[in-house]
């Protein structure tokens, strides 16, 4: 009985959890009930991916109203597969937040801050699960609002301009997602996606649709951080709490991309005349840009969290020129990387957090001497920055394999270049981290006081995800599988 | 054992040596004995593959299937045997001797960099076992990442350029260049598989297969063919006995070995010849041997001049792989097991004098060769058999060298090699001369540095031109070198059983 409401409960879980959360006003209880929700979501998202792979898609309708008038959940492998990664990330951040959130946060907002997270991750499961264009603005809005409030609880004052910054573009991007679907329903009469995709083919020539889809693609790029949409990213991630950037990075960006293939693909997949060979011409220059110039930025960064950030575009960058090719290897290689990027970047700002928990600070030069103090999470780091880089025998490896195989299969030689040039980029930033860490001395070596290794509930949830980073880059069968099968899925036809 | 068991075993081996060295931190005894003893019993699970691989036996293993089709795979074929067993042989003459050197210049982080050594000798195990492409790739990135922090051991602002350069460089050919060939190999044979006579026949046109040779061959940076040889001078800030592991053991000479692999298994050497795409290859790889030895006859620091002469000896094999005939591939793998021998010696050798002097410039070494006879005999053999000579082994690769040329009818390039040995005389020999014949120059006022040197001053043999106080270094340095110096010697005499262990990877 139970489980043919588990779509619904998905979403309700932490739903429910959030308000709860503020009503139980202490932060350890609060705590408390948001990590069981976050393992009852993750539980509850491993059971809907093993369904759908077994038996295929699962119509879900909302209410029991049919889906022209109520609203469908539709999950299908893309989206379990996003929302299996979610709701992973989720589960495994919160273990690692009660002490982070306890040290960076005073006591009175800690119960918000967990409120504030079950929403967000009410909204970004909600914006994976649903069947329904405007549903899904719905679920964009509650994540996107959700997230303003946890970046402004950041300590640093920069924090709250940081905040306002991406609530900004993020309120433009939501409100040209909105004029989207609007325009959609104005000549289709349906929000279900679904109904889109049967009904554009058609009517794909009229310039409301196509006008339709210029709204949806900057709107969702901005969501993204598509450069160059991606200026509020940087100071958002640096200035937040540690648990949210962790927890941000890992999840918002790729459940944007996620939008963004559900568009492309799904909804206007089916006309033709919105010929997918163009988005090479407009996806593919973004995304060697991004590659480009968010790498080359991360180089000049001097806070670590920063640096990643720019990280973060550069990597969605890869993921764009995946999408850009509009191929299976492409797609596949965009999905995987989805996945293997949300392990191995939430594992580093996870490691990060460890740091300035003992530290204060992330800046470079405070990090000197670290490899001899916190070996744990300063390895940790090592092995993320390796799976950025592209490491053999990393999840990154992967990831950079499936893409330049994709870039080989359409000749396209600059995009293989750009690719190999990233990964060459990305080492330079990461070994001047390892650099300081490991061979220049810290500056309060010889005391030997003040700092110790992380505490096991921050360095467990870490290694976890770094863990899966190094496993997932041997063990392939799962990630690539599962990619590929989507990226079918997605080509052939949409449904 | 079974073979398979001994392909894991030799990768499992100094990895778990790795982690009881780390653990055995704090106990340098205990810590040094588990090296040897982790070199020692390396080294006799190889030995245990030889019998079966001499018979013609390809024992293999498959670990895990890393991309679909694509599984982390060994196989142990003849060239993959010779190096397994160079380098797990000299690990362990490698170890005695750092255990000396180390102890001797009282370096700091002991433990961290018998550790960094067990790893890079698994990485090398796995490049020599790979079975195919992706597995050697794996492994190849892990030497890199693993030597590292041999490299920049000391730690100071020296260290740490030496360092970037010698990643930078490494990881550009390797992300940038070899990755990109792998995966288009791939993308066009549809397998990475090490197979007898090559993958690509008949899937690539000559223009393909010359951009992938391109892209090998400077993607393998190990190799450290001109111009992308400037990581090997940049790492020899590292302390002698990594400089050794870097020379003899395993960095460059996986270099070598893969371009090898790569030339006889993905290409073949057919293949590669009736392209006539090689023809380039082996000028480029004459213009290495020789400007690099012009190089090194401009060097005054004992270290750098050696480094130049590895990237010119180095040639030696990409020439060998680059001529594509049995004799000239033949000779070209026998140089990575005579070259490794020779230049073994040579490092141990300038690191003894170092240690015992505190000297590293070449126009410092008069009359050394008085006070250092077993480190000057040593270091004149291991010249000698760098330079071809016989009775040593280092003439046998030489030798099928020229015949392979000949064979290709390049006689430009026997003229290259006469010329080569020729430079290598003109370098190595005036070291040794100098001495041994010269006097030391009065003005010269060496310090004796080395504790023992000191506490032995006033016995110490040469009083003369102001060498009191000098004598050799520790035994657990000497010895070793010994040794090698010897090694050079038996594999003139014993290049027999070599040379039929290598014979059908390139039957005649």
């Amino acid at each position: 009985m139970i489980a043919a409401h588990l779509p619904a409960l998905q979403v309700v879980v932490p739903l429910v959890a959030a308000p709860l959360c503020l009503l139980l006003r202490r932060g350890g209880l609060a705590w408390a009930l948001a990590l069981a929700a976050s393992w009852a979501a993750f539980a509850i998202a491993a059971l809907l991916l093993q369904q759908v792979l077994s038996t295929g898609p699962i119509s879900y309708q909302l209410g029991g109203w049919a889906p022209p008038w109520g609203i469908e959940y539709r999950i299908d492998v893309v989206n379990g597969f996003v929302l299996l990664i979610v709701a992973a990330i989720g589960a495994v951040v919160l273990p690692y937040a009660r002490v982070s959130v306890a040290h960076e946060l005073p006591e009175d907002q800690q119960a918000t801050f967990y409120t504030a997270l079950m929403l967000c991750l009410t909204g970004l499961l909600g914006v994976t699960i649903t069947g329904d264009a405007f549903n899904l603005f719905v679920f964009l809005e509650i994540s996107s609002l959700s997230s303003y409030v946890l970046i402004a609880l950041g300590r640093d004052r920069r924090a709250l301009t940081a905040a306002f910054q991406y609530l900004v573009m993020g309120t433009i991007g939501a409100t040209f997602i909105v004029i989207g679907v609007g325009l959609l329903y104005m000549v289709t009469g349906t929000l279900n996606m679904l109904d889109l995709a049967e009904r554009l083919p058609p009517m794909a020539e009229s310039r409301t649709v196509l006008a339709a889809f210029a709204f949806l693609t900057v709107g969702t790029g901005l969501k993204l951080a598509l450069f160059p949409l991606h200026f509020w990213l940087p100071n958002a991630y640096a200035y937040a709490p540690s648990v949210v950037t962790a927890f941000l990075a890992a999840t918002a960006t790729k459940v944007s991309i996620y939008m963004l293939l559900r568009f492309f693909f799904t909804v206007f997949g089916t006309a033709d005349s919105l010929d997918l060979a163009t988005l090479e011409n407009l996806l593919i220059p973004l995304g060697v840009a991004a590659i480009l110039v968010c790498s080359t930025v991360a180089i000049f960064q001097t806070d670590v969290k920063r640096m990643l950030a720019y990280s973060s575009v550069a990597q969605v960058g890869y993921m764009v020129l995946g999408i850009g090719f509009a191929s299976t290897a492409g797609l596949t290689a965009a999905i995987v990387h989805l996945f293997n990027h949300a392990m191995t970047k939430g594992g580093l700002f996870l490691a990060l957090g460890c740091m300035a928990l003992r530290l204060g600070s992330v800046q470079i030069e405070s990090l000197a001497g670290l490899g001899r103090r916190m070996p744990l999470t300063m390895f940790a780091f090592v092995l993320g920055g390796f799976s950025l880089i592209g490491v053999p025998l990393t999840a990154g490896f992967i990831s950079k394999w499936v893409l330049v195989q994709a870039a080989l299969e359409r000749g396209n030689w600059l995009v293989v270049a750009v690719i190999l040039v990233g990964s060459l980029l990305a080492a330079v930033y990461v070994w001047r981290v390892i650099e300081v860490a490991y061979f220049r001395p810290g500056a309060r070596d010889d005391a030997g006081e003040g700092i110790a290794e992380a505490p096991l509930s921050m360095l467990i949830p870490t290694w976890i995800l770094i863990g899966a980073s190094i496993y997932f880059g041997i063990h392939t069968s799962l990630t690539l599988g599962v990619a590929e099968r989507a990226a079918r899925f997605l080509l052939g036809g949409g449904a | 054992m079974s073979p398979e068991a001994a392909i894991l075993l030799s990768l499992g081996i100094p990895l778990a040596g790795a982690a009881l060295i780390a653990l055995a931190g704090r106990r340098p005894n205990l810590r040094e004995g588990v090296t040897l003893a982790t070199a020692g019993l390396l080294f006799l699970t190889v030995i245990t593959l030889l019998p079966g691989v001499m018979d013609g036996a390809r024992p293999e293993a498959t670990l895990i299937e890393m991309l679909p089709g694509l599984p982390l795979r060994f196989e142990v074929e003849p060239l993959g045997m010779m190096f397994a067993l160079v380098a797990s042989g000299l690990w362990i003459v490698n170890s005695i001797y750092s255990i000396g050197y180390m102890r001797a210049n009282k370096e700091a982080h002991q433990t961290r960099f018998y550790v960094c050594f067990a790893i890079a000798l698994a990485s090398t195990m796995g490049i020599a076992f790979a079975g195919n492409m992706l597995t050697l790739f794996v492994f190849y990135e892990a030497l890199t990442l693993s030597t590292y922090p041999l490299v920049i051991h000391k730690g100071d602002a020296a260290a740490k350029q030496g360092g970037r350069t010698y990643l930078g460089i490494l990881l550009f050919t390797s992300i940038g260049l070899q990755l990109l060939a792998i995966i288009w190999t791939w993308q066009v044979a549809g397998t990475l598989d090490f197979t007898a006579g090559g993958i690509l026949a008949g899937k690539a046109s000559d223009l393909v297969v010359g951009v992938l040779l391109l892209l090998y061959i400077y993607g393998i940076g190990k190799a450290a063919l001109m111009p992308f040889h400037r990581w090997l001078p940049a790492a020899m800030v590292a302390p002698t006995p990594v400089s050794a592991l870097l020379h003899a053991v395993a960095v460059v000479k996986a270099g070598v070995f893969t371009v090898m692999k790569v030339v006889v298994y993905i290409f073949g050497i057919d293949l590669l010849a009736a392209s006539g795409q090689n023809l380039w290859l082996m000028y480029l790889a004459a213009a290495s041997i020789v400007i690099a030895s012009l190089v090194a006859l401009t060097k005054d620091n004992l270290k750098a001049r050696l480094a130049y002469s590895t990237v010119s000896q180095l040639g030696y094999v990409v020439l060998g792989a680059a001529l594509a005939t049995s004799a000239g591939v033949i000779g070209g793998s026998m140089q990575i097991a005579m070259h490794a021998m020779g230049k073994i010696t040579l490092f141990f050798c300038a690191g003894a004098i170092y240690t015992a002097t505190r000297k590293t410039e070449v126009s410092q070494m008069a009359g050394l060769g008085r006070v250092m006879p077993f480190t000057f005999g040593a270091f004149l053999i291991g010249a000698l058999s760098i330079i071809g000579l016989p009775p040593l082994g280092g003439s046998w690769s030489k030798w099928h060298l020229m015949l392979g040329a000949a064979d290709a009818d390049q006689l430009v390039l026997i003229a290259v090699l006469m010329i080569s040995s020729l430079l290598n005389v003109a370098y190595l020999i005036p070291i040794v001369a100098r001495g041994f014949f010269l006097p030391a120059a009065p003005a010269d006022e060496p310090r004796p540095v080395s504790a023992r040197a000191g506490a032995g001053a006033g016995a110490a043999a040469a009083p003369k031109g102001g060498l009191s106080g000098i004598r050799e270094a520790p035994w657990f340095c000497v010895v070793p070198l010994c040794l090698t110096a010897l090694g050079c010697l038996a594999l003139f005499f014993f290049a027999d059983p070599l040379y039929r262990l290598l014979e059908p990877i390139a039957p005649p």
